[in-house]
């Protein structure tokens, strides 16, 4: 699309739009709440198209590993998958993790643990960051709007295929069922996918090691990728943080509730901020760090008991000694008039 | 040429693998091949052979290589697994494949047991085998993988053979490939000899084989 186009559409269809135009090519797939619209969209999408193709496999097991050989093939291959399709699918996200390979999941957060509930939380982020044996390293971004979510899509793929990390597209059924009316135009250039394997290379590929020193040079050297993408890649919002006293930490659709909240906050004489990691892994440390030395106190607000608050912690310098307060409501939505509540309170 | 294997002296899987790499060659389709790998004794294979190959996870090299097929129909797709990836941890993988008649070739090597974990019960384990989780004998009836694919695939090739039966090994190879290029999912298992967990020597290893597994197991085409 080169010119603005006002479209009424929900996250679903925002996110199945964005796959297209990545050039996504297959996608595989079990149906899960809230996942399955996803899966269905993209169906309805490309049924009839020649380039295109779908699969619905018995377990998201299959369609993790289907992803690994299809990407390995050189397509561009994704999936959605949500809770307990989260978890299952760790095993081939570990070998991607591995094998650094383009795998691109779109993760559709769930009440949990177990079955939990069907349409909403932010408890799957440390899922989504860790999720595999061993410390794979991805990149996970966290969508707070349907238009954003268009890009970060879009980023997603062209992240997973030029760096080679997984990478996620961390969402929840909220966002994924919201219909509002979004204007797509992100002049963005698709990376092209290639072969990892082709008729033309002799290749041995292994993800499992001889002798421990092997492994760690190989995690070295990911590691070492890892954080030469970051300076690229990592990104967040800062919404007032420079000038407040109070800074709170949110993450995806949350934040959307603190803007909200933060009017009010205002009016009533209070000088509060948003931080917002927009990518939760690579964290936006850097950022964090400069801003907790301004501020007084950090007020994280999330639908977890403490997921985001952790990574916070965890990116924190150590010298750095600051307030942590917060909000934490596992599993449910947060509205405006909770947090005001919740700020008021201390 | 094919590497120095890194299998124990006396395995099976290299007679597979060098038969495997012989048709290739013959057929020139070296270039077209990749070899999937399951974790087990398979994942030794990862550079023995002079063409593209990769190791999975356990059970999970079937799903893997489907994916690599479907985004790459002119190639040779192999998934190369023992019995517990094929028929225990992979056994809903394998079956979904067959079902779906994915064009894929599967490669199994049955040596009724768990051989790189070092001699642990398998699913094609047979009735009174001593095995390291079952030291009073194993009280079930092994998995007849091939037979219960028949049950849900009417075109695909299946056949079992042994490696002790080289003509045999060729002739189901080469078919199991033309299956493949004609579009259709094909499995193939091996009866295969493991010395060091059967706890033979020499000319008792090919007793075992013809003792134990090939009176059990029937060979032929299915």
């Amino acid at each position: 699309m080169s010119e603005k186009q006002r479209q009424f559409l929900t996250g679903a269809e925002v996110v199945v739009q964005a796959c297209i135009d990545a050039g996504a090519t297959q996608m595989y797939g079990y149906p899960i709440t809230p996942g399955t619209e996803v899966l269905t969209g993209w169906i309805n999408r490309v049924d009839k198209l020649e380039d295109k193709m779908y699969l619905q496999t018995e377990d998201e097991i299959a369609a993790g590993f289907a992803i690994c050989g299809a990407v390995m093939g050189g397509k561009k291959a994704f999936t959605a998958t949500a809770g307990p399709g989260t978890v299952l699918m760790q095993d081939a996200m570990s070998m991607a993790d591995g094998m650094r390979l383009p795998f691109v999941a779109i993760i559709i957060q769930r009440g949990g643990p177990s079955s939990g509930t069907v349409i909403y939380s932010q408890q799957e982020v440390n899922l989504a960051i860790h999720g595999g044996n061993g410390e794979g390293m991805r990149i996970v971004y966290s969508p707070s709007n349907l238009e954003e979510m268009y890009e970060l899509t879009r980023l997603t793929f062209n992240n997973a295929w030029k760096y080679r990390f997984p990478s996620v597209l961390l969402s929840d059924g909220f966002l994924m069922k919201t219909r509002q009316p979004v204007e797509l135009n992100f002049e963005i250039e698709n990376v092209e996918p290639t072969a990892l394997v082709s008729s033309e290379s002799q290749k041995n590929i292994r993800n499992i090691y001889s002798f421990e020193e092997e492994l760690r040079l190989e995690l070295e050297n990911q590691e070492k990728d890892f954080n030469k993408m970051a300076e690229e890649v990592t990104r967040f919002e800062s919404f007032k943080a420079d000038d407040c006293d109070e800074l709170i930490i949110a993450h995806g659709i949350v934040a959307g509730a603190v803007k909200e909240a933060m009017v009010e906050l205002e009016n009533q004489g209070k000088k509060v901020g948003l931080f917002r990691p927009v990518t939760l892994s690579p964290f936006p440390k850097d950022e964090l760090n400069k801003l907790a030395s301004k501020v007084k106190k950090f007020f994280i607000v999330e639908s977890s008991m403490g997921q985001l608050r952790d990574l916070v912690k965890q990116n924190l310098d150590s010298k750095i000694s600051i307030e942590i307060d917060g909000l934490y409501r596992p599993a449910v939505g947060i509205e405006s008039e909770e947090i005001i509540k919740a700020i008021n309170k201390q | 040429m094919a590497k120095e294997a890194k299998f124990c002296p006396g395995c099976g899987h290299p007679i597979v693998l060098r038969f495997l790499h012989m048709i290739l060659r013959e057929k020139e389709l070296e270039s077209k091949a990749v070899l999937g790998l399951d974790i087990g004794c398979s994942l030794l294979a990862w550079d023995f052979l002079p063409i593209n190959t990769f190791q999975t996870h356990h059970g999970r090299v079937t799903s893997t290589m489907l994916g690599y097929k479907r985004a790459q129909p002119d190639s040779l797709s192999f998934a190369y697994t023992g019995d517990g990836g094929a028929y225990a941890i992979g056994m809903q993988s394998l079956m979904w494949a067959a079902i779906r008649n994915e064009p894929i070739t599967v490669i199994v090597v049955n040596n009724s047991n768990y051989a790189m974990t070092g001699g642990q019960t398998a699913p094609t384990s047979y009735k009174g085998q001593i095995t390291d989780t079952n030291p009073s004998g194993v009280e079930g009836e092994p998995v007849f993988g091939p037979e219960l694919v028949r049950q849900v695939n009417k075109k695909a090739y299946i056949a079992r053979t042994a490696v002790n039966d080289p003509k045999q090994v060729k002739e189901y190879l080469e078919k199991a490939i033309e299956a493949q290029q004609a579009g259709n999912f094909a499995i193939v298992e091996f009866l295969s000899y493991c010395p060091l967990n059967w706890k033979t020597v020499g000319i008792e290893t090919n007793n075992y084989l013809n003792d134990n597994l090939k009176t059990l197991f029937p060979v032929g085409e299915f």
